[in-house]
């Protein structure tokens, strides 16, 4: 069989935020790049975001990105780089208003600037009280930014492979990435994609969980695929559950209804965050917030006949103000939990939300690992980068605020899309050759689908994987379930690889396809559970019950022995763990000196 | 919570056409049982695809944001993942967008109504040097793009059009035209007469009778036919 090539200087994997903000930057460069895309652009997960995007604009009253940078490194729970924090918040403006001249709508104050909302952790002063900084549309954000940026993209006339998946990583022996290989969904058809420089912005994961805000599509093929390529994966035991998913359903309700106004009450009407950050209360970071919800629920004070849930509560705002700032969640009450918030408040319960970990980068966007010599923790990988979700820059350390992903996709798409630009006009060169086997592992991946007998069903193995997600791994964390956890995973590892499927059709199999997010899935899953098992500590997301605090560990976060970044990588059958130390030192300011995290 | 039906049996019939495989298109029978909790149409199609794993279909975001699961739905197009089950008589029809080619089952091929969408240049246009901020705009001025750049690009509207049937390489359709007027209408746009320019044509705008299809069939409440209005309407006095 020969397998078609296809050669271009770039190539982007993914047209949500990331990609598209990084397809910007090389179109108007003016190389030749493709875009590939599991889903038409505008369907890609970023279309969900709600809330809005963080720029110190001050355009509601002063503000400053060096507060925001401290919200940030305190959000992060100072596992987040600080010059990657630096970095992202000082660009903030600039890429806000980018997206303004590229037409976002975003909501007007009188004086006809952009419309900014409080969100959680977000505080002016360092820390004093909650400041206006997020640049909102509605609440349709992400829909209005991908929109604008999908529209930008065209006006540039950036190419893209609508409906193709790519499959794997090609990297040659020297460790360079020379694209990868994919499948067009229509036909079954697969191509080598060869490339000067690959970036991925293949989004989160949030699918590995049973319980999920997330799109279907939302299955880390960025993270297999640079797992099965030898690329290590950060800080994957970090995920953060979002305090107000609908309970049963799943769906979100934005941070910024409580950013407008919205209480959480318990059963007995309690404004519960009263207690658990006096401060911020219920503006508190979204891991305070979600841990106080699970133990107001498991200490009895939850509502509803099973007392699983807590009432997110707007009911005290004008009907006006829900109606022009929160129609899209107005809708999704009305959809999703069969109430009218105008009337009633909202059952909601945290729910899996967004995954802080990724392909280690810098905040140049490139893709760095440790060199084999040990020699170098962060030796850029040639040819090879990342931004977005999928990536770990790392700003978001612990713990993610809201608001600063989609600024993360911003600030990181142009910068790995302007990295790749400037290499590939450094050092102009013709195509590295591909290596032989380069098209190897995915056709075997595709084979072994087709020839498969008395295997499991991909259902069934998702399914299970999920539970054990959500069981072993979730808000709150034990030991001895982590531990269980690790050998339930190797499990249903050995039961994906031998997934089944009966349509063998190769015109738009989607059967096929879930079967081949899943084995992305179950590398995210893993590498989630062996970090979470090996961090003995509790740190912004991760919270374990062993955790012990005292006065040198406040709250259970022991600086002395894990104030550092896991790299978790896949090794043939087996995987390992290494550690890097987390960046301290910010670009142009002082450091943000470790504290104790409270709200 | 209200509205949570009980466990129930669900039947349905399934447009199924592979063309890898099947010489023709044919009506499969098939139902599922659900769980109380599982409400949306989108619900019950998943839990098909378990029992049979080659029923294709699109999704994605399954929360009515992302556009993937258009279809239609007992004769209407709709989102599968904003539909309640329970309102539906059965068996559920459900077949793929009509007008539009068939790639297999309920997915059909969307690029004539993208075709579309791109011939209305749907980006901001402006010849200024952009400002160092924000360029400005009322809230009133803002408010104007209300109702139209909420569209998701399903295409319930342009496939339930029956001008864009006859005429889907011609005409530009709902989704289209209300693109059009969304750019036409954000007053940080400077191209209004070359976009009206691009409309003036027999078939490009006016091949819209003003059927009202598309405003029944879109799942966001947006009124495509009231924007098309507008954009005649600019028209005509730019004429006078
Ligand atoms: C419901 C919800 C609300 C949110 N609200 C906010 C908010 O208000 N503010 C905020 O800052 N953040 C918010 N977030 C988080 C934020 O939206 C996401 O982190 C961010 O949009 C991710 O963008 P991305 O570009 O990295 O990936 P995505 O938008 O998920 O895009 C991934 C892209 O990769 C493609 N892709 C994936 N795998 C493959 C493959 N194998 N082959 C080809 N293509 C592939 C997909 O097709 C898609 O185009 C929210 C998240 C959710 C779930
Ligand atoms: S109003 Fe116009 S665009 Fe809408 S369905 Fe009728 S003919 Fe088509
Ligand atoms: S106008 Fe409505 S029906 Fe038409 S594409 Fe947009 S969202 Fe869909
Ligand atoms: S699945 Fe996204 S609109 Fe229905």
């Amino acid at each position: 069989m020969t397998i078609p090539i296809r050669k271009f200087d770039a190539i982007i994997v993914g047209a949500g935020g990331a990609g598209l903000r990084a397809a910007i930057q090389l179109s108007e460069a003016g190389l030749k790049t493709a875009v590939l895309t599991k889903v038409f652009p505008t369907r890609s997960h970023t279309v969900a975001a709600q809330g809005g995007v963080a720029a110190s604009l001050g355009n509601s009253e002063e503000d400053h990105w060096h507060w925001h940078m401290y919200d940030t490194v305190k959000g992060s729970d100072w596992l987040g780089d600080q010059d990657a924090i630096e970095f992202m918040c000082r660009e903030a403006n600039e890429v806000v208003v980018e997206l303004e001249h590229y037409g976002m709508p975003f909501d007007r104050l009188d004086n006809g600037r952009i419309y900014q909302r409080p969100f959680g952790g977000h505080m002016s002063n360092f820390g004093e009280k909650p400041v206006r900084r997020s640049c909102a549309a509605a609440d349709r954000t992400g829909h209005a930014m991908l929109h604008a940026m999908y529209q930008r993209n065209i006006k540039v006339n950036t190419q893209f492979f609508v409906e193709w998946m790519a499959l794997d990583l090609i990297r040659d022996a020297e460790g360079e990435v020379l694209g990868v290989t994919a499948m067009d969904m229509e036909t079954g058809e697969v191509a080598m994609f060869h490339a000067k420089a690959t970036i991925f912005a293949t989004g989160g994961a949030g699918r590995i969980y049973y319980s999920s805000t997330n799109a279907f599509i939302n299955t880390g093929d960025g993270l297999g695929m640079a797992a099965r390529a030898g690329i290590p994966l950060e800080d994957m035991e970090f995920w953060q559950f979002h305090p107000t998913g609908v309970a049963g359903a799943g769906v979100l309700i934005t941070e910024g209804v409580r950013g407008e106004g919205g209480i959480l009450r318990n059963s007995s009407g309690e404004r519960f965050m009263e207690r658990y950050a006096p401060n911020a209360k219920d503006l508190a970071s979204r891991d305070v917030v979600s841990r106080a919800m699970v133990t107001e629920i498991n200490e009895g004070r939850g509502c509803g006949p099973e007392r699983d849930f807590v009432l997110l509560d707007i009911t005290h705002l004008d009907p006006k103000t829900i109606m022009q700032r929160l129609p899209g969640i107005r809708e999704i009450a009305i959809q999703f939990a069969g109430v009218d918030c105008i009337k009633d408040p909202i059952p909601v319960v945290p729910t899996c939300h967004y995954q802080m970990g990724g392909i280690p980068t810098n905040y140049l966007g490139q893709v760095v690992m440790p060199t084999s010599s040990g020699s170098q923790t962060n030796a850029p990988v040639p040819g090879f980068y990342a931004a977005g979700e999928c990536a770990c820059a790392s700003v978001h350390g612990a713990n993610r605020l809201g608001t600063n992903s989609l600024l993360d996709l911003l600030v990181f798409g142009k910068s790995a899309g302007a990295s790749a630009v400037e290499y590939l006009k450094q050092a102009p060169r013709a195509h590295k050759p591909l290596p032989q086997e380069a098209i190897d592992r995915s056709l075997a991946r595709l084979d072994r689908l087709n020839t498969q007998k008395d295997g499991a069903s991909v259902h069934e193995s998702r399914l299970a994987m999920q539970r054990a997600m959500q069981n072993h791994c979730g808000v709150f964390r034990f030991s001895d379930k982590l531990k269980q956890g690790v050998e339930r995973i190797v499990d249903i590892e050995r039961q994906i690889a031998a997934t089944e499927i009966q349509d063998k059709s190769q015109v738009f199999n989607t059967a096929r396809l879930e079967a081949l997010e899943l084995d992305n899935m179950i590398e995210v899953a893993k590498a989630t559970m062996v970090s979470a098992e090996a961090r003995k500590e509790s740190r912004g997301a991760h919270v374990r019950d062993d955790a012990i605090d005292s006065a040198e560990r406040p709250n259970g976060r022991d600086d002395k022995n894990w104030l550092k970044h896991s790299l978790w990588f896949k090794d043939g059958n087996g995987n390992r763990l290494e550690y890097k130390p987390v960046v301290m030192s910010p670009l142009t300011v002082e450091t943000i000196e470790l504290k104790t995290r409270a709200y | 919570m209200t509205n949570t039906a009980q466990k129930r049996m669900v039947q349905f019939r399934i447009y199924r056409y592979d063309p890898d495989q099947d010489a023709k298109p044919y009506m499969q029978d098939i139902s599922v049982e659900l769980e109380s909790t599982e409400r949306k149409l989108l619900d019950a199609i998943v839990k098909l695809k378990v029992q049979d794993d080659s029923i294709s279909f699109r999704r994605s975001c399954r929360e009515g944001v992302c556009g993937s699961d258009a279809m239609n739905i007992n004769g209407k197009n709709g989102l599968a993942c904003l539909t309640e089950i329970d309102t539906l008589k059965q068996p559920i029809v459900l077949r793929p967008l009509p007008g539009l080619p068939v790639i297999r089952d309920l997915i059909v091929d969307m690029t004539q109504f993208f075709k579309q969408y791109h011939s209305i240049k749907p980006y901001l246009i402006n010849h200024d040097h952009p400002p160092e901020r924000e360029r400005l705009q009322s809230p009133e001025e803002r408010e104007e793009l209300n109702g139209l750049y909420e569209c998701i690009l399903c295409a319930c509207c342009s496939t339930a059009c029956p001008s864009f049937w006859w005429n889907p390489d011609k005409f530009v359709g709902p989704a289209g035209l209300l693109a059009a007027y969304r750019f036409i209408a954000d007053t940080r746009d400077q191209a209004t007469n070359e976009r009206l320019d691009n409309l003036e044509d027999p078939y490009r705008l006016f091949r819209c009778h003003t059927i009202m299809n598309c405003v029944d069939a879109c799942p966001k409440g947006l009124n495509p036919t009231k924007a098309i209005g507008k954009i005649k309407e600019i028209m005509v006095r730019r004429m006078v």
